[in-house]
């Protein structure tokens, strides 16, 4: 397994359509823009996990444009489409670190979905651009989840701060955002514990985190990352709107892309949130981050 | 968020309302709805294209059944076939081979550690010795959480960091045969379906071991892709059953269908919490309705029935009959529910379409609990029995006794008439058949 990231990126999103690929090449291959066409769309975006009311908004959006702009062929109303979904989940941008203070991003999440794997991933990038980074054992109930993130911060060359298992969250990052004060931290990388949205009390403890990261350093955290599993269904909705109603999310990071799953669900929170999707999650190695490229997600989505 | 099926139905059938026969136009409107509210719950779009060809064909030209409108025939069906396929009775789990192996499979992030440890503490309590097994070599510290969630539960874990998975779990069965644990337990890596290596290990695991039981820890979560990696596992190992995970949230879990339909394993448990003893056995009838949206009433009474008190429930039921439900009644039953467990668990389980709105943002802590205790055995006699005297003046002097604000008790107050609101409905829905399934039978209780 000697690929490049690219490569690899690239394999993973092949394998992704395969099982699509021959119907939709007949099906964007010249012929009318009739009924059958647009069904089997709908049934591909479904099928892409985008979700029931996201793809019929999505399917009728495009009959209208395809309408007003006259498009007779397949292929055609089909890149509108893939330019419309792009344009929907582009315009991440690199976060800018305040002058004379830590970038502070919180990952948050249900349980699973691959919060502390992506904290180590981001840690090795912004190591890997030279930034000091401290990351925060945020998560003091999973049994293991600091010897978890001890292991990788290691690997990733990350300085850690962590407590005893079972200590308030909220005071691990207290003491994390003094402690990347005096040590003159570039990015301090939070990892918490998986929470269903629907658990009240949880989701109170992550309000607590945000107030208290906000205290010690007012304006942070910078960056609030939802991280979603690519398998997920419409249950995504459900946790994007009760996390974000906890702590407002500014980001998403799409996990488990390598898989068969495409990850469609990031189309209807969008629609929802109105944040982008930042990285995507392409497996288990330190490296196996990647920022969101919308084009190809939206081509992979549709093909 | 989802209106139920039921009450979509409703609403597309209204006009056919007192038909004798199901005919082809109603069933088609009808089956629209069906499939677009199995799509939401995430069925797979193939496993909902092969049902509604099937409910089509059963449901043209049935007779309406004279306590039925055309649209609670068509979801009488529905929930009839769906818990057909989804396996009518309940499975149980099979220890044969000595000592006996259950293995454990999934994709990283289902919650093969916690369920390994769930489903031992659920067998030790029945009277067997499990041991736990970390074969999971490759996540970081994944051995020391088995071990750290063994510890707590107080079970044996058999770990060996360092040693390839095979040769773990080989020990793990010489150590069972040497000290009579079982069953053997193995918690073996998350990996994806696509990578060959990863499940030929898993393959050598099982031709070497022999695995009474080969699971397939599915996320309850899961979308479309259900299908692929359920169906991958499936042809590579040889499953025998799945357990389904964090079914606790508000998910519809079309997944288990979609499983269920790929695989034909039956669906063996439920993880439904994150305590260790939170694994249920699986229920496809309580499946098809959560599915269809209808709520889990059936778990739902069976908790009640093992937490309350048959005298005190008795005397409650008349109460909420004659409508004279009062605030001390209300803190008793918060104390019985108390014990069922956790509030939002309970009400997740109501039909979404029967809750009111402002309940189901209702927000109930355990430490809220208490509080609400507080405010209530402030108030005089009086006022409980009748909390439409408790004037400012009165909530002031009830809010400062109990340490509480005005704001406390006036939303206790509110909360406290929707209640009473819920049960009149529950009242109603009892007296339209809802006893049928307290009885067992396959009543269709439900709007």
């Amino acid at each position: 397994m000697n690929l490049s990231l690219v490569e690899r990126f690239k394999t993973g999103l092949a394998r992704s359509k395969e099982g699509f690929l021959r119907r939709l090449d007949h099906l964007f291959r010249g012929g009318e823009l009739d009924d059958e066409f647009y069904d089997d769309l709908e049934e591909t975006l479904i099928l892409g996990d985008v979700g029931v009311e996201a793809s019929l908004k999505l399917v009728e959006k495009l009959r209208l444009e395809s309408k007003r702009r006259k498009v007779r062929e397949r292929g055609q109303a089909r890149e509108i489409l893939v330019q419309e979904i792009a344009a929907l989940l582009a315009g991440a941008a690199e976060p800018v670190k305040p002058a004379g203070e830590p970038l502070v991003i919180l990952l948050v999440g249900v349980n699973g979905s691959g919060k502390t794997t992506t904290a180590a991933k981001l840690a090795h990038r912004y190591r890997q651009e030279g930034r000091e980074v401290l990351l925060v054992a945020g998560d003091t109930f999973r049994a293991a989840a600091v010897e978890q993130l001890q292991i990788w911060a290691e690997r990733a060359g990350a300085a850690l701060i962590k407590q005893q298992p079972g200590s308030d969250p909220s005071a691990v990052f207290f003491d994390a955002l003094q402690a990347a004060r005096a040590r003159h931290i570039d990015v301090v990388i939070g990892d918490t514990a998986g929470r269903l949205h629907t658990r009240t009390n949880l989701m109170e403890e992550l309000k607590k985190i945000n107030r208290v990261i906000d205290r010690v350093q007012p304006g942070a955290p910078h960056c609030v990352l939802l991280v979603i599993d690519a398998t997920t269904g419409h249950n995504g909705i459900a946790q994007a709107l009760h996390f974000n109603e906890a702590v407002p999310v500014t980001g998403l990071v799409l996990t488990k892309l390598d898989g068969t799953a495409r990850g469609g669900i990031v189309v209807g929170i969008q629609d929802i949130l109105k944040v982008p999707v930042c990285y995507v999650g392409i497996g288990e190695k330190i490296g196996d981050l990647l920022p969101f490229a919308a084009d190809d997600f939206a081509r992979a989505l549709l093909a | 968020m989802f209106a139920s099926l039921a009450e979509k139905l409703q609403n597309t059938l209204r006009r056919l309302r007192g038909k004798g026969k199901l005919s082809e136009k109603d069933v088609d409107l009808a089956l629209r709805e069906i499939r677009l509210a199995l799509l939401e719950a995430d069925v797979n779009f193939k496993v909902v294209k092969d049902f509604v060809v099937g409910i089509r064909e059963r449901a043209v030209g049935e007779e309406v059944r004279r306590s039925l409108t055309p649209g609670q025939q068509v979801v009488k069906i529905v929930h009839e076939e769906l818990t057909a396929l989804m396996g009518r009775e309940q499975s149980k789990i099979i220890l044969s081979g000595s000592p006996a192996v259950v293995m454990l499979a999934g994709l990283q992030g289902s919650g093969k550690t916690t369920t390994a440890v769930k489903l031992a503490v659920n067998l030790s309590r029945s009277g067997r010795k499990p041991l736990l097994v970390a074969a999971d070599t490759y996540r970081p510290g994944a051995a020391e959480q088995l071990q750290v969630l063994a510890d707590t539960a107080e079970l044996p874990c058999y770990r060996n960091d360092g040693a390839a998975p095979l040769q773990i779990c080989r020990e793990a069965v010489r150590l069972a045969e040497r000290e009579g644990y079982e069953p053997v337990i193995l918690d073996t890596a998350g990996r994806l379906h696509l990578d060959d290596a990863m499940m030929d290990e898993l393959k050598t695991i099982k031709a070497q071991l022999k695995p009474a039981e080969l699971l397939l820890v599915v996320d309850a979560m899961t979308g479309q892709d259900a299908v692929n990696a359920a169906s991958a596992f499936h042809e590579a190992l040889g499953l025998t059953g799945v357990i389904l995970t964090k079914l606790d949230g508000d998910v519809r879990g079309g997944a288990a269908l979609s499983v269920r339909t790929v695989t034909g394993c039956p669906i063996k448990f439920a993880g439904v919490g994150e305590k260790i003893d939170a694994l249920e056995p699986f229920h496809p009838e309580r499946m098809a309705s959560r599915i269809l949206g209808m709520g889990d009433l059936l778990t739902l009474i069976e908790k009640a029935e093992a937490g309350f008190d048959q005298e005190k429930a008795r005397q409650l039921e008349q109460k909420l009959r004659r409508q004279e439900f009062t605030l001390d009644d209300f803190l008793e039953q918060l104390q019985q529910v108390r014990q069922m467990g956790n509030m939002e668990d309970i009400l997740a389980m109501l039909p979404a379409a029967q809750v009111p709105k402002d309940l189901q943002r209702l927000q109930v802590d355990e430490k809220q609990f208490g509080r609400i205790e507080a405010l209530i055995t402030s108030m005089t006699p009086q006022e409980r029995n009748n909390p439409a005297i408790i004037n400012s003046s009165r909530r002031r002097r009830i809010a400062g006794g109990s340490g509480n604000t005005v704001q406390d008790l006036n939303r206790l107050l509110s909360q406290f008439s929707q209640m009473k609101k819920l049960f009149k409905q529950v009242g109603s829905m009892e007296k339209k058949g809802f006893k049928h399934i307290g009885k067992g039978k396959r009543g269709f209780p439900f709007f």
